[in-house]
């Protein structure tokens, strides 16, 4: 039977101003674990009722340890990042369907946004062929070492120019003049639907992975729901982003909003 | 019967059930994810999300909102219609021990009906009429806030229905006893109370609501005294079985309501946040029994 496991938390520390990175012992998730799965993680306090969906930045199988890189967007993000080392957390998973690696692509194109960038971390570990990493974030970016110490090629996008290319990882991709026979990507729903017409445009195939308001992350409560193609833009079905995806085919998906 | 000696089956109109509890539609789909937590068959009966004639896709997203001690949802009956249900949902759930209710959704008194008597040949042991999910813009609430129209409807779906006829009640009415009566009056067997109360959220920094749908059902643990204020008042107000929810997720709640007059229990928001959360209501409405030396529950319900 699947259950809600208690997690040692081996460390807790912010990188980035409000983004903490949390180390979980938990062997049985870290064995089980694939590149674009996520976890539940439960509140402590009984007031905030819902686990929050966290995707998974890194899997140590030989330690039995994973790595999830998570924003403080609210009260819940907030209690996890009060969380010292050596205590506990309710942990569930992995949920969700991984990145489909296809390791036959040559030139792989990564792309992330923002608090999308941790599941690409460790799918880039399973990637044959080159690996090219293109990152937007507002003003600070994130996760960088991760990415080059696997030996991808980091490309950098910001909002305000303080690093990297100034602009969005669209327009970064296009100066770059970027090539590849796949994309991978994960971020704001924006610039996947941005960065999905650019995909279509240039003929590569492109895997985008969903967010969104989620209550059981288990696929009962049919309420992270996005909408998928059956046939063409008319024809179409909500799937569950926690189920179903979180990845899915850009072209699969219907990008009206 | 199990070594404890204690007495837990209920009777639902004319439905046995080996205890009280069963799970919330919407909140447990047809029980195929929550089979990979927990034993069905410890369970009095599954109640499935609402099916309706034809499927349905539902509000868009987002559909979900937390609240302090609670939720909202905007899923608008999302199902693949009652043919896919049969085929699929009851096959599965006979390999189990434990009753089937089918909540059946509706946006006109006919495509309740359509789908009741589509029913009334299936494999399944009690039906629960939704006359008030608040997410659906026909239909629905609109039945349940109306006690001429509850009546109706109940009447005439009564017809169709081979199984007996639960009818779930909406909390947003003035009086709930007045719906009570008039669904009994139009051949309920039983009733079920509460489904999710009307609620809102805004997200002050986008300064928009939360939902896509504006406003959504309100569920969860801060309900709870609502939610058993109307059990308490439908209890005194009619004579059917009734099958109490509304934030139950402890044994200790699961008590109250049926201190207060409820039948049988139905556990599901706290599914969300506990995957366990029927079995270990369950266990804990056994712990109160051994604490207080009950053998069966009819010696401490509606004494309230």
């Amino acid at each position: 039977m699947k259950e809600i496991k208690n997690a040692l938390v081996v460390d807790n520390k912010l990188i980035s101003p409000n983004i903490y990175s949390m180390t979980l012992d938990i062997k049985d998730i870290a064995q089980k674990a694939k590149a674009g799965q996520f976890v539940n993680l439960y509140c402590k306090a009984e007031s905030r009722l819902l686990p929050r969906p966290i995707s998974i930045c890194e899997i140590d199988k030989e330690k039995g340890r994973i790595v999830l890189v998570y924003g403080v967007v609210g009260k819940g993000t907030e209690e996890f990042g009060n969380i010292k080392r050596g205590e506990s957390i309710e942990v569930l998973g992995p949920l969700g369907n991984g990145f489909m690696i296809d390791e036959t692509k040559r030139k792989n194109i990564i792309v992330g946004g923002g608090l999308g960038t941790p599941p690409l971390v460790e799918l880039v570990k399973h990637l044959k062929g080159e690996v090219d990493v293109y990152l937007g974030f507002r003003s600070q970016a994130m996760l960088i070492e991760e990415f080059e110490k696997i030996g991808a090629r980091v490309h950098i996008a910001t909002d305000d120019g303080l690093e990297g290319f100034k602009g969005n990882v669209l327009e970064l991709l296009k100066n770059n003049n970027a090539v590849g026979d796949i994309i991978y990507s994960c971020g704001p729903k924006p610039m996947l639907k941005a960065v999905a017409g650019w995909a279509k445009n240039n003929n590569i195939p492109m895997q985008v992975s969903l967010e969104e308001r989620m209550a059981c992350g288990i696929g009962a409560c049919v309420g992270c729901v996005c909408k998928v193609k059956e046939k063409d833009e008319q024809d179409w079905q909500h799937k569950k982003v926690c189920k179903d995806g979180p990845v899915f085919w850009s072209d699969e998906v219907v990008w009206d909003e | 019967m199990n070594k404890e000696n204690l007495n837990l089956k209920v009777d639902i109109a004319g439905v046995e059930l080996k205890n009280p509890i069963t799970t919330a539609s919407g909140t447990f789909g047809s029980g195929r994810e929550y089979g990979e937590f927990i034993d069905l068959n410890q369970l009095g009966a599954v109640t499935v999300k609402g099916v309706s004639s034809i499927p349905w896709k539902g509000n868009p997203a987002p559909r979900i909102a937390e609240t302090y001690g609670g939720m909202l949802n905007s899923v608008g009956l999302q199902n693949p219609g009652v043919e896919e249900f049969i085929k699929n949902d009851i096959p599965f759930l006979r390999q189990y021990d434990t009753k089937i209710i089918v909540n059946v959704a509706g946006k006109s008194i006919p495509e309740y009906c359509e789908v009741v008597e589509r029913l009334s040949s299936a494999d399944i042991d009690l039906i629960e009429l939704n006359i008030s999910c608040p997410n659906v813009k026909e239909g629905g609430v609109t039945f349940g806030t109306d006690v001429k129209m509850a009546h109706k409807v109940t009447k005439e779906v009564k017809r169709y229905a081979k199984q007996p006829l639960i009818v779930k009640l909406s909390p947003n009415v003035t009086d709930i006893t007045e719906i009570a009566r008039a669904v009994v009056e139009g051949g309920a067997d039983a009733i079920s109370l509460i489904n999710t109360l009307l609620g809102m959220a805004i997200d002050i920094h986008k300064r928009k609501p939360i939902l896509a749908n504006v406003v959504g059902g309100f569920s969860g643990p801060a309900i709870k005294p609502v939610a058993l204020r109307m059990v308490y008042q439908v209890a005194k107000a009619v004579s059917v079985p009734i099958i109490g929810m509304g934030g139950i997720a402890t044994g200790e709640d699961a008590i109250e309501f049926l201190l207060a007059g409820a039948k049988a229990v139905a556990v599901g928001t706290a599914n969300f946040r506990n995957p366990r959360a029927s079995i270990d209501v369950l266990e804990g409405i056994k712990e109160y029994m051994k604490l207080y030396g009950i053998k069966s529950l009819d010696e401490i319900r509606a004494i309230i």
